[in-house]
């Protein structure tokens, strides 16, 4: 085919030669300017709420396809301009955020924000200070109104040396005395007094709402009090510092933890920090975790040995028993051979989520057939060993038609006149399989089963349909790391259980990737894919 | 390396001519046993989910393979409460998991077919600076699963349906249009995961088809050229019918993957009407394990029967598609 190619250079030339009608053009550049502008839409929207990086790759995608559109030269990549931005923004950058977030301690609990977020977010949630002269109202639930247009008002009370005085703020007007506190009427000025159901319903709105104009807004404080207050917390963006306007506390921005730390005290002291604490990096502590903590790691070589023991064990039990078949039936004597392969795929072509899942009822302890027809009671998904056997039997039962179908391939490509030699020489049936067919097969078949374990090493969706991962490991601080967990699975727990540590989660799945990407080097090296490819483009 | 790659094959026939009959004979039963035990495994989980099924007391203690039954109707109680009993489908809303499915499989195919075609298209058609290297990206990207970027796919989804609040307090004046369209692509939605299937959809396709566009002479453009037509108009009228056969095949692979996908959808959809079949079916027996056993079988053979016959219909293709090195998800 390359050949071919190089004999046609005037195909290069794309759509010069077929210039482009006035209407067509203008009709693409609408399109290209409302692309535009619904890109830059995103683009600002991303960056407002805090997400400066999806805002800079919508960016990028953007400028490639404005760039691949009016570059005439790079007509060619128009044709895959739609399926490369999706590549880019869900596969590229993707990869790239997992990278950095393994150097961050971000965790949707404990460092969630970016640390001005961070600030405003203490800020929003902490609470109301109510300065030491400005008076305290109480506010009964009943005593609430609403005018016409929606607009809440509360009629609050407070005692001064023995007489009631009393309040009717609305919101966004300014405050009224009232002549009798403890006569609340029907109606007053234009407002109607809402029932006790409709306060109750309406209670989340009044509780953000601020009544009152100007300087003098009042808030509803905890236990039904009303005051002029101000947020607990202030932030001051300039040094970064949060100041408990309660206690006269500085916070101050601790950038190697990623927490508030009151001025003076220790980060280490649970009250001396502030929650949430904000995103930072931290450099290689989430690798050094993995290593030096005694809880992290126990589990995590437990976890990473499996893993392995899992892979192995996996191609070599699937493709010894798919190895068999394909030997026995390659034999033409056997009757019936195409009705057989049929039968022997069907584990293959079931989803695999389903069979999994009836493995596992069959697999149950007191329910189960399997036990039940043997007789016995094997806790196959509730033993520690017992549920890795189960683990290696499902995936042989899923895994073995692949390698049949790969083996019998194979073996149909293995050349007679190699036999005949062999028997000429008066080689036994055993000798022909160990010294012609078996290293013949692996070097045909040696790439895919490379191929087979990197599939297995990140076998999720085996373990979680089958045993969850369970029986657990006691004393693990992830959540639910269990024995039968591999790497991908226990990642899975890392960042989506309670702790939602997704830095502690990205530096696993680069170590993964890491072992992955060498054995998947291996296997081109073995195949020599690279090199072939480069060749045939 | 492929199936009929060799037409002289080595079947043992030289063997047979130096053993006696009764060798022979003894051979043959061996490996006959060896099958039927081979057979006996691989279909035993088959024939336990169909006596599943069909059993009406519907709960996982199955102790007879043939359902005990007094009527016609009672074998199919499983069937009745899974798709028509109100308060199992309130519960499990089996119709929507597979509308869901449906949906999600039929426009991921159609989409990823027509991206990675169009690709495919140009790679094989034109010679332009920077081809290898992106051929070769197109690959090698794929060595990082996207199972590994699970976080990041989930707080770009998240972040995509924040976008429904945001715009109106971000841009004010934008605020009368309802931005809720971004609801369909964020986090729990059938869009979101469609595009999460489509960002993995350039890859090893592109490479086959790439293969299959190779195939279809040069001459056929070189001829359309000469008439005046556009790449567009040979693309879109000569290429496409002429590989349509084979786009097909890679079709219903793509939907017959895609149907069965289950950790990301997991993962992505969270609520029970948004599920797919996959994610339902999972969720079904989790909740309570022994109770619903009869009607998750019910439903496990309802999805799995149209896929096993696909696989076993299209046998060859995806043996060819194995040898190249795809391994099912």
């Amino acid at each position: 085919m390359a050949t071919a190619a190089k004999s046609t250079p005037n195909l290069q030339q794309g759509d010069r030669q077929n210039a482009e009608s006035l209407p067509t053009r203008l009709l693409k550049y609408f399109g290209l300017m409302i692309l535009n502008a619904f890109a830059l839409l995103l683009v600002y929207s991303f960056f407002y709420d805090g997400n400066p990086g999806l805002s800079l790759v919508v960016g990028l995608i953007t400028l490639f396809v404005n760039v691949v559109i009016f570059v005439p030269s790079l007509s060619p990549i128009r044709w895959m301009a739609p399926g490369l931005a999706l590549a880019i923004l869900l596969v590229i950058y993707p990869i790239t955020f997992t990278v950095q977030t393994a150097f961050t301690n971000y965790s949707n609990v404990d460092h969630p924000y970016p640390k001005e977020q961070a600030a405003q977010q203490i800020a929003r949630v902490g609470g109301f200070y109510v300065g030491e002269n400005n008076p305290i109202y109480n506010w009964e639930n009943e005593n609430t109104f609403v005018n016409a247009e929606g607009v809440y008002a509360l009629w609050i009370t407070r005692e001064v040396e023995g007489v009631t005085e009393g309040l009717f703020v609305a919101v966004g007007q300014a405050a009224v005395s009232v002549e009798n506190p403890t006569e609340v009427p029907a109606e007053f000025q234009g407002f109607r007094r809402m029932e006790r159901r409709e306060v109750g319903r309406a209670l989340r709105d009044l509780q953000s709402a601020s009544f009152g104009a100007g300087e003098e807004t009042y808030s509803i404080l905890r236990g039904g009090q009303v005051a002029v207050a101000v947020p607990r917390y202030v932030f001051n963006a300039e040094n970064g510092t949060l100041l408990d306007q309660s206690t006269g506390n500085l916070y101050v921005g601790d950038d190697s933890v990623g927490f508030f730390v009151r001025e003076g005290g220790n980060a280490e002291n649970p009250n001396d920090i502030l929650r949430p604490g904000y995103r930072v990096f931290v450099g290689l502590y989430n690798f050094t975790r993995l290593l030096n903590e005694p809880a992290l790691s126990g589990p995590l070589v437990n976890i990473f040995i499996w893993t392995v023991v899992f892979a192995f064990a996996s191609v070599f039990t699937t493709f010894a028993l798919g190895l068999l078949m394909a030997l026995i039936l390659n034999d033409s004597i056997i009757p019936g051979r195409k009705i057989i392969r049929s039968l022997l795929l069907i584990p293959y072509a079931i989803p695999g989520v389903i069979s999994i899942l009836i493995w596992r009822g069959m697999m149950n302890l007191n329910l189960g057939i399997i036990n039940d027809f043997i007789g016995v009671e094997i806790p196959w998904l509730n033993d520690p060993f017992w549920s890795k056997v189960a683990i290696i039997v499902v995936n042989l039962w899923l895994g073995y038609p692949y390698m049949m179908l790969i083996c019998s391939g194979a073996l149909q490509a293995i050349p007679s006149e190699v036999y005949e030699a062999a028997a000429v020489d008066g080689a036994n049936p055993w000798q022909r399989f160990w010294n012609i067919t078996l290293p013949l097969l692996l070097v045909a078949v040696g790439p895919l089963l490379i191929g087979s374990f990197t599939f297995n090493f990140n076998n999720y969706l085996l373990i979680t349909a089958l045993t969850g991962g369970n029986p657990p490991i006691s004393g693990s601080p992830i959540a639910g790391a269990g024995q039968t967990d591999i790497l991908i699975s226990y990642v899975y727990k890392a960042a989506f259980s309670n702790q939602a540590d997704y830095g502690y989660a990205s530096a696993i799945t680069i170590v993964i990737f890491l072992i992955v990407a060498s054995v998947t080097l291996l296997q081109y090296r073995f195949t020599r894919t690279l090199e072939q490819v480069s060749e045939n483009v | 390396m492929s199936s009929n790659a060799a037409p002289s094959t080595y079947k043992h026939e030289d063997s047979r001519a130096v053993m006696s009959s009764r060798d022979r004979a003894i051979g043959l039963t061996l490996r006959m046993t060896a099958i039927s035990i081979a057979i006996l495994f691989a279909l035993f989980p088959v024939v336990f989910i169909f006596a599943s099924a069909f059993n009406p007391t519907g709960d996982l203690q199955t102790r007879n393979l043939i359902p005990q039954v007094d009527s016609f109707e009672e074998l199919f109680t499983n069937f009745y409460s899974l798709t028509s009993d109100p308060e199992v489908l309130a519960q499990y809303p089996f119709w929507s998991w597979i509308r869901n499915s449906m949906i999600v499989a039929t426009i991921t195919t159609v989409l990823s077919v027509m991206l990675t075609a169009l690709a495919a298209y140009s790679f094989s058609r034109f010679r332009f600076y920077g081809r290898r290297t992106l051929l070769l990206g197109v690959l090698l990207v794929q060595v990082f699963p996207n199972l590994l970027a699970l976080v990041a796919l989930f707080l770009i989804l998240q972040q995509i349906g924040r976008l429904a609040e945001v715009i109106p307090q971000a841009l004010p004046f934008l605020a009368g249009i309802d931005w809720g369209i971004f609801l369909m692509f964020g986090l729990d939605s059938l869009g979101g995961v469609i595009l999460v299937y489509l960002g993995g959809a350039m890859g090893i396709n592109t490479w086959l088809m790439k293969g299959f566009f190779d195939s279809v002479p040069r001459e056929i453009d070189e001829s359309a050229m000469v008439d005046g037509a556009t790449h567009w108009q040979t693309y879109w009228m000569l290429i496409f019918p002429l590989v349509r056969p084979i786009l097909a095949v890679v079709a219903v692979l793509s939907f017959v993957g895609t149907f069965n996908e289950f950790v990301l959808a997991r993962l992505l959809l969270r609520s029970p009407e948004n599920w797919t079949l996959m994610v339902g079916l999972f969720n079904f027996i989790t909740a309570d394990f022994s109770r619903d056993w009869g009607k998750f079988a019910a439903g496990a053979l309802i999805s799995a029967t149209p896929v096993v016959i696909v696989y076993l219909l299209l046998q060859d293709q995806i043996v060819g598609g194995l040898t190249q090195g795809a391994v099912k998800g």
